[in-house]
């Protein structure tokens, strides 16, 4: 990777009105070309709002689709990752989210795990994503985990074992239960998990969560960029729009990992001969399936 | 085990947030609040003058004719400490006028008619000057089905009915609602000498524990029996929020369509705002 200037947009988009979220996400990337920004994540579901319900068919775009157009031309002037529901071949629907740059739509990722408990019901109206992938880009390695993925540690493992020095996390995260310290339990939860990732994984974490009130839940904001060594970089205001910049140093990421090579020693194969091992145990099969082709 | 201390500071802010938000979005900039005298109404007023500004905040006062003169004293502190609008809509002539029909009613349904009213009323100026009902019931009354459905129970917008009453005290001390307001013994002023405690049989500290335990904590009322609590109290509450379930649930449908209402027609509140 190299050194470069990365940015959240930490926005409240409007539930099922994608062409308002549209001109919401211009204004934010001309702030970011604004201040010299090279990469600007928006948070999950960025163009469509979160708790869609019913209303997913009606506001699911392909990656191809003319909508985003404007977003894929600004892309020349910034990288973006920006969040939509995609409708896959089969009309299947994903919450997906796109890294754009240079013109194109180079990378998706859908989101694997979909939460369908508590607050959440999303396995009711959406398809899981089957992959987990690093890809290259021209400020580095990178990998998107949307979410409830990064709740599940083997994503971020993967993702890391995989290459990515950055994982970009687009985030929805209604708050939930009262905290002491920060607005809500769960804001504490996100808050160690990334930082204890960014530490373990030596790579950098961007979690890009979005504020706003949808249906009486409160998205509690509070993005954050945390480097290769757990130490959080920048942190977005809590239940405010933000815009929160910060340089990223890739000699950050090349003295972490010197320091501690963790990556470097871990055990690829003998961690699959013991997931195989488990999998059997549990009356499995070792070979899950993917979601179809660009799955 | 449970712990219902709020950091008020946070919550004030999201709570405030939500209101706003939710009547912004709606298209209004002001809400109808009714006031009773007690520490919810004020809370929810308190919440909503900081919110939207007390020049959009329009309480009304209704009394009966056996209110409790200290709830209107109370309710009045409330509209003069805020400077928000007020309206007083003495409700004992339509109560009255009805049950000279039904003249050997009990209480009970005294007191739901005089709380349907006043939703009436709400409703009423709600539509006269464009704003909307903000609710005032918190999550122990609501979790006990201690409100009256279609009555105080109604609302557009609630930002309590996720704090219990004694996070409502709490909040209320942090936002400077009146000491007097907070401290007396909370009462649904339907007959003379009620209080809600005495009514219910047991203390709101005491009943705060077991609800957050059973909802909030998810814990099963034999692990509260196992862990020494009293059996009777934890089995009486248990019960108290089965039997009221239909207090916070729309009119149950009879399915006979492929998309029904609320069964398989899900769109959110929210939806095109």
């Amino acid at each position: 990777m190299r050194r470069f200037r990365l940015a959240v947009a930490q926005i409240a988009p409007v539930l099922g009105d994608v062409e308002k979220n549209l001109a919401l996400h211009e204004k934010g990337v001309r702030e970011a070309i604004s201040q010299s920004v090279n990469l600007l994540v928006f948070p999950e579901l960025s163009l469509t709002g979160y708790f869609l319900k019913d209303q997913v068919p009606s506001v699911a775009l392909t990656a191809e689709a003319p909508t985003l157009d404007a977003l894929r031309r600004l892309s020349h002037r910034v990288a973006m990752v920006v969040g939509f529901v995609e409708e896959a071949p089969g009309h299947r629907f994903h919450n997906t989210a796109a890294y754009l740059e240079g013109g194109e739509v180079r990378h998706i990722h859908r989101k694997v795990y979909l939460p369908t408990y508590g607050i959440f019901d999303e396995q009711r109206y959406l398809a899981a994503g089957g992959r987990i992938r690093a890809f290259d880009t021209a400020l580095g390695r990178m990998a998107i985990l949307i979410c409830e993925d990064l709740w599940h540690p083997a994503t971020a493992g993967i993702a890391a074992w995989d290459g990515a020095e950055l994982i970009l996390c687009p985030s929805a995260s209604p708050g939930r239960g009262l905290g002491q310290t920060e607005p809500f339990q769960n804001t504490g939860t996100w808050e160690r998990v990334i930082r204890a990732y960014g530490d373990l994984f030596t790579c950098f974490v961007v979690y890009a969560n979005r504020v706003g009130y949808e249906d009486g839940a409160c998205f509690w904001g509070g993005s954050e960029v945390v480097g290769p060594t757990g130490a959080s970089l920048a942190k977005a205001r809590y239940l405010e729009e933000d815009l929160l910049v910060v340089d990223v140093d890739a000699g950050a990421l090349r003295r972490a990992r010197v320091a501690n090579p963790l990556l470097r020693d871990e055990r690829l194969d003998l961690n699959l001969r013991e997931l195989q091992r488990v999998i059997r145990a549990q009356g499995g099969t070792p070979e899950l399936a993917g979601d179809g082709p660009g799955g | 085990m449970h712990d219902l201390r709020l950091d008020c500071n946070t919550v004030r802010r999201i709570l405030t947030g939500f209101i706003d938000n939710e009547v912004r979005k709606a298209g209004f900039e002001r809400v109808i609040v009714g006031l009773s005298g007690g520490v919810d109404s004020a809370l929810s007023a308190f919440l909503a003058a900081e919110a939207l500004g007390p020049q959009n905040v329009c309480a009304i006062l209704m009394p009966y004719r056996t209110s409790n003169p200290e709830s209107v004293e109370h309710a009045r502190l409330v509209v003069n400490t805020l400077g928000i609008h007020s309206l007083t809509v003495d409700i004992t002539p339509m109560v009255d006028a009805y049950f000279t029909s039904f003249p050997d009613a009990d209480h009970v349904r005294r007191g739901n008619k005089m709380a349907r009213e006043r939703m009436t009323i709400l409703f009423d100026h709600s539509a006269r000057l464009g704003g909307l009902v903000l609710g005032t019931s918190n999550k122990t009354e609501l979790l006990l089905g201690y409100g009256t459905l279609y009555g105080d129970m109604a609302s557009a917008i609630n930002p309590l009915g996720d704090l219990y009453k004694t996070q409502v005290r709490q909040l209320a001390r942090h936002v400077k609602v009146p000491t007097v307001i907070v401290e007396k013994q909370p009462s649904a002023d339907l007959w003379a000498g009620q209080t809600d405690e005495a009514e219910l049989g047991f203390t709101y500290e005491e009943v705060d524990r077991v609800l957050c335990l059973l909802v909030d904590q998810r814990y099963e009322v034999a692990d509260l029996i196992a862990e020494g609590l009293d059996e009777k109290f934890v089995r009486a509450v248990y019960l108290k929020i089965q039997a009221s379930q239909y207090k916070r649930r729309l009119p149950v449908i009879a399915k006979v369509s492929s998309r029904t209402i609320d069964r398989d027609f899900r769109y959110p509140r929210d939806w095109g705002r």
